[in-house]
């Protein structure tokens, strides 16, 4: 197949032997599990359950709110102990409202299931029962994934995508999925393909994958409309619309969906969830993870249940070598940095990274020398020397006309910069700023409105009143006339007129 | 587990590693060879006058870092290569106290007056020489002459000359390739030119070791090529054009290129990452505009060498060339 290229990407190092050949394992149920509410993108869940109540396996726990949510089930069966605040998985370590579960060890699910053919349904149940499953994007992105399979409603899909690029360091989660449940992840992709009646599917693995490559093109050997392909390995590959690029060779928009030139992304292991929860019935109660980085003893790749904390997981790999410098959450070049290990994992955790003090040692910045390696390296063909040093001083419009909103924040720039300017940092800083500048403007034309309105409503009550004072009056000096007339019939006729005209005015007023 | 030492620090947490004190080493290791040249054609004279000038630079840095209560910038090597540029540029018999008022003028008015390192509109060590250029006119173009037999043991009267009185030359003064050219219409053999067999500045004599010192940074990806290239591009072409025409009164282009200036100013000063374009297409057109500039100098100015000129122009533009070249971002094609 006909490859493309996309400008800029950077090659770090991998670090994926670490734990590319460590056969998937189930971590062991914990104690308790913390369960939060919110771990996609959109209105948190709304809790169902309440505080003592016995619970299964598979048991909604939290049903979802507005278009965009997604529902959270009990990861194992056992008792709610609490829904309380607790540290979430987020550098900021502020809390967010999460269910607790004393775990009773029997891990026993609340329905057998019979399999289904997939096939046989419409692309609507498909994509209700993918939500209600609770699947989110698995790639980091947590977008629900029922939200992007209704999107056929709107846009006719030619080309699936599944995102198997895994292009971040360290990370081997979808590389040991693809090797070990190559079948199911096939059959997900298929699903996902009927609902959205895509003609063809392209499935990019990075070249650094082999033995995941030979295994997917094994399990999709018998269906003519998958290809399964080989990408260099370069980051962001991962990218929604770099992977597009590299296989399509069609570039989304700025400020597009992918689904304006027909094309939709998937990650892998949204697919392997998509499977399970349309086939089986079952939702998202847990996910692979990887756990590596040079200050874990044993790095691994552990299936988790959602709401494990992460030092649950720390503690099964040997525990740490030495003491952690940062701990991330995701890979080392978008990965988000953990306040504590307390923290529980979420179905957007790709992986657990420990890094020592000599890997990230904190240095300084030192000034820009315009070497131009971060414009050399940006993969969406932007000048982030120029964004950040607008944003530095707070020119955020400046940021803007640069480009600022074309930036995904793959971090390539940061990791090019020899003066270790913290380039995407500025980019987050300035985008934060001009949200809330928005959100403030924002409010204040609505205050304004809804100001306007009022006012307007006062007046027009104000002259209805008026208008209906004046008809009482009238009518009253009608009703004196019509006295004076019955006095006088001579005159009667026409003022009986006048009165009833007077009437029915009233009423539209009324009305 | 220790829980006061996890950072909380933006994405990514990887980098590539070569931070800019290893991008400036590597460039002084590039110029090595041509220093080494440069004093075996020179001898003392070259020796010291490097010295002085990379000690100007390196002070006069740390003295104004000190004065304006910052910590010293002196250990990122930027100024080290500011002051081996410098020196390389200066007649091998310039004053010593010339040297010394040159390189306090690089540093403070070519750079820390702008803001220190990564604010420098023009390349410092052009500034330090323009300066005495404008204010040493004469001693600026009196060459002597390259491989003389007492070279490493005395130095040329002139070195020493005492502070503010003229200097005064030795009979052994040489032309320069250019000079010869432009006032006796008297060209130098190319190889000579190559390798270096010529009188000129310290640095700018043997190609051969200008390129492949060029060449080692643009392998190690520390150097944009297009500068270069853009620049020798232009002055191939341009000095075709009018040798072509008129062969008795404008040289060729081989000699063009390899001499005066050009090949040393190409690689190492053009290149000024600080002053020279950000995107690719800029720096091609960049280097086209010092070509340009050079072979106009070079051709119809009053003195025979023109790069130093060509290229504080270029630094000029160079922020309007970034301005108006400006790649599409990704999703804007259409």
């Amino acid at each position: 197949m006909r490859l493309f290229k996309f400008r800029g990407g950077v090659h770090p190092d991998g670090h994926k032997q670490a734990s590319a050949n460590k056969a998937i394992e189930s971590l062991p149920i914990p104690e308790y599990l913390y369960v939060p509410v919110q771990q996609h993108i959109g209105a948190p869940a709304e809790p169902e359950v309440c505080v003592g109540e016995n619970i299964l396996k598979g048991q909604l726990l939290a049903h979802s709110q507005g278009n965009v949510s997604a529902p959270v089930h009990a990861p194992t069966s056992g008792v709610v102990h609490a829904i309380e605040n607790h540290t979430a998985p987020h550098p900021s370590g502020l809390p967010v409202k999460t269910i607790v579960i004393k775990s009773d060890g029997e891990d026993r699910w609340i329905n057998t299931v019979t399999p289904i053919d997939p096939f046989q349904l419409s692309a609507e149940e498909i994509s209700i029962r993918v939500g209600a499953a609770g699947v989110v994007g698995m790639g980091g992105a947590t977008f629900p994934s029922a939200v992007k399979l209704n999107l056929r409603n709107r846009y006719s899909i030619h080309t699936l995508v599944i995102n198997a690029a895994e292009c971040e360091p360290y990370l081997t989660c979808d590389d040991r999925l693809m090797r070990e449940r190559g079948q199911q992840v096939v059959d997900g992709i298929r699903i996902i393909q009927h609902a959205l009646g895509a003609e063809k599917v392209i499935v990019g693995i990075e070249d650094n994958k082999s033995i995941a490559l030979a295994e997917m093109t094994a399990s999709a050997a018998n269906y003519d409309d998958i290809t399964i392909t080989k990408v260099p390995t370069r980051y962001p590959m991962g990218s929604e619309k770099h992977l597009i690029q590299t296989v399509t060779g069609k570039e989304v928009p700025a400020r597009a969906l992918s689904a304006d030139i027909g094309i939709i992304v998937h990650n892998v292991a949204t697919a392997h969830a998509v499977h399970r929860a349309v086939r089986y019935g079952r939702p998202l109660v847990s996910r692979i993870v990887t756990v590596s980085g040079d200050a874990i003893r044993e790095p691994r790749n552990l299936e988790v249940l959602i709401g494990t904390r992460v030092s649950e997981l720390v503690a099964y790999c040997g525990g740490y070598k030495e003491s952690p410098s940062r701990l991330l959450m995701g890979g080392p070049m978008m990965g988000q940095t953990l306040p504590r290990d307390e923290v529980p994992i979420v179905k957007g955790a790709s992986g657990i990274i420990a890094l020592s003090t000599q890997q990230v040692a904190e240095q300084l910045a030192r000034p820009c020398i315009r070497c131009a390696s971060c414009v050399t390296a940006c993969p969406c063909g932007l000048l982030p020397l120029e964004m950040a040093s607008r944003s530095k001083k707070g020119d955020f419009q400046g940021a803007l006309d640069y480009g600022l909103m074309d930036c995904v924040a793959c971090g390539s720039c940061a990791y090019v910069c020899p003066s270790n300017i913290p380039l995407v940092q500025y980019f987050n800083y300035a985008k934060g700023e001009l949200t809330n500048k928005q959100r403030t403007q924002h409010k204040a034309t609505e205050t304004k409105r809804l100001a306007e309105q009022r006012i307007a409503r006062l007046e027009r009550e104000k002259q209805a009143k008026a208008e209906a004072a004046a008809k009482r009056k009238a009518q009253k000096a009608a009703e004196r006339a019509a006295k004076a007339a019955a006095k006088e019939p001579a005159k009667g006729k026409s003022e009986i007129a006048q009165n009833t005209s007077g009437q029915t005015a009233e009423k539209e007023i009324s009305a | 587990m220790d829980k006061k030492i996890l950072q909380i620090h933006s994405s990514p947490h990887i980098s590539s590693g070569a931070g800019v004190d290893v991008i400036m080493r590597n460039v002084v290791y590039a110029l090595l060879p041509v220093v080494a040249f440069s004093i075996y054609a020179f001898g003392l004279a070259a020796l010291f006058t490097l010295m002085a000038a990379v000690l100007s630079c390196l002070l006069t840095e740390h003295w104004l870092c000190k004065w304006s209560r910052q910590t010293t910038s002196v250990n990122d090597w930027s100024v080290a290569i500011t002051g081996i540029i410098y020196g390389l540029t200066l007649p091998p018999n310039l004053p010593l106290w010339m040297t010394l008022i040159g390189g306090v003028i690089a540093v403070s008015l070519g750079k820390f007056i702008f803001g220190g390192l990564g604010y420098n509109p023009f390349n410092p060590a052009l500034v330090g020489r323009a300066f005495l250029q404008a204010a040493f006119p004469t001693a600026m173009t009196t060459w002597s002459a390259a491989f003389g037999a007492q070279r490493f043991t005395s130095l040329p009267a002139s070195t020493l000359t005492f502070p503010l009185t003229s200097p005064q030359y030795d009979s052994l003064s040489g032309a320069t390739p250019l000079a010869a050219m432009k006032f006796n219409q008297q060209p130098t053999d190319a190889m000579d030119l190559l390798l270096g067999l010529t009188s000129g500045s310290l640095g700018e004599t043997c190609a051969v070791l200008i390129l492949l010192g060029g060449l080692y940074l643009i392998a190690r990806n520390m150097m944009n090529w297009r500068i270069p290239v853009g620049i020798f591009f232009t002055v191939i072409v341009l000095s075709a054009l009018f040798h072509f025409a008129n062969p008795h009164r404008y040289p060729d282009a081989v000699f063009m290129l390899f001499s005066g200036g050009l090949m040393l100013g190409a690689m190492f000063m053009a290149t000024d990452m600080v002053a020279s374009p950000i995107t690719n297409l800029g720096c091609f057109i960049y280097g086209a505009l010092i070509g340009t500039l050079v072979v106009i100098i070079r051709l119809w100015g009053g003195m025979p060498e023109g790069v130093m000129y060509a290229i504080l122009f270029a630094n000029a533009v160079s922020p309007h060339i970034d301005r108006f070249i400006q790649p599409t971002p990704f999703g804007h094609r259409s």
